[in-house]
């Protein structure tokens, strides 16, 4: 246990600021490049690109999470972090709920006119054939 | 004169749907039939398809009740029908009391009649846990609205044209009736309630069961809750 503590404690802390500056900045790069392809339309992207700008923010300035978490009462800071992260999903989450339901009354508008435009056709289609055979009798008759 | 559409919700009612329009073809009244298939994955579109003097509507894809009807609203609406009326496909409803609705439409300048059986209690009363649900229904729509129904779960229901062009647009989906009461009352829409009598179901079975009573019950009275706090 001691072995590990004392070997934590040569642990380059500087390390982790590298990984997750560079993380964010791939992110970011990644989500700008999805939307480039129209893999992601624009309006869906703000919510990602902010909370990647948010993690490059902390990851530059690593006093500006000490700050915010001594500031909101959390002992642990890498909790601060976790904290913004939560929230993070839970807003794209909540975005996404809202994107459904968009999609859902899209959806059975569109299944709605769908089927009411299939009926009519159908009776068009009826009407014709109604023609069709009157034009017939008359050409019979025409004829004889 | 005024033009008629009866609008026929059916979802996988193969075993009552005939009978339904049977019933309905022979009433005295001027009216067209329209049948709104909601997806039936049996013979519901076949059976309908085959019946005389019937419209018929095939959703390609279930949208449920709200959808169904809704469609049936959108018809009205686009080819100017003056009244239309809702009257389940599965054999509740009886058909000669269509009369009493359309004439309480009239005579009363109302907007959406109710067939309510509860106001006489005669035939069928459903089962004691869903008179619970209804009446808990009657209790939160009235605090709400201020007018008593008795029957807000009822799905045999006339409405006014101005009624069919709003509800075309604007049509409260999964289990809509006692939302929609609320709503109608909030929009300021005209509402009576009128006795009828109903059947049990012949064939078929209902959608609400088990499990899903209790979803249903959260829903409809999470709905009621949420529309009173909207602006109409």
């Amino acid at each position: 246990m001691n072995d590990i503590l004392s070997s934590l404690q040569g642990v380059n802390t500087k390390l982790i600021q590298y990984y997750s500056i560079a993380f964010s900045i791939g992110f970011l790069v990644f989500i700008v490049e999805l939307v480039r392809r129209r893999r992601i339309r624009e309006e869906y992207s703000i919510i990602w690109i902010v909370f990647g700008l948010v993690f490059l923010f902390f990851s530059i300035f690593r006093g500006a999470l000490n700050f915010l978490a001594y500031n909101l009462g959390i002992a642990y800071v890498p909790m601060a972090l976790m904290l913004i992260l939560v929230m993070g999903i839970f807003l794209i989450l909540v975005q996404y709920s809202i994107v459904i339901t968009k999609l859902t009354e899209d959806n059975k508008n569109i299944i709605q006119e769908n089927a009411i435009v299939n009926n009519e056709i159908e009776a068009l289609k009826r009407d014709i054939e109604i023609l069709k055979s009157k034009g017939n009798k008359n050409n019979l008759e025409n004829n004889a | 004169m005024n033009k008629i559409l009866i609008i026929v919700p059916a979802y996988n009612e193969e075993a009552n749907i005939k009978q339904t329009i049977s019933a309905l073809s022979a009433i005295d009244n001027d009216v067209d039939i329209l049948v709104v298939n909601d997806g039936s994955t049996d013979a519901t579109s076949h059976i309908v398809s085959a019946l005389p003097n019937v419209n018929l509507i095939n959703l390609k894809i279930n949208l449920g009740i709200g959808g169904a009807v809704q469609t049936g609203f959108k018809y009205a609406k686009k080819y100017n029908y003056d009244i239309a009326i809702q009257f389940d496909g599965d054999g509740q409803h009886n058909a000669n009391e269509i009369e009493k609705l359309l004439h309480a439409l009239t005579e009363y300048k109302a907007d959406m009649v109710i067939g309510s059986r509860f106001i006489n209690k005669q035939g069928f009363q459903s089962t004691l846990s869903r008179r619970v649900g209804i009446f808990v229904f009657e209790l939160l729509n009235a605090a709400i609205s201020g007018q008593r129904v008795s029957d807000n779960t009822s799905g045999f229901r006339a409405y006014s044209k101005r009624a069919i062009e709003y509800l075309a647009v604007s049509y409260p989906q999964d289990y809509p009736e006692p939302e929609l009461v609320i709503i109608m009352a909030k929009k300021g829409f005209r509402i009576i309630e009128v006795p009828v009598i109903m059947n049990k179901r012949e064939g078929g079975k209902s959608s609400i069961n088990g499990l899903k009573s209790i979803y249903y019950m959260i829903k409809v009275i999470l709905s009621i809750l949420i529309t009173s706090m909207r602006k109409f």
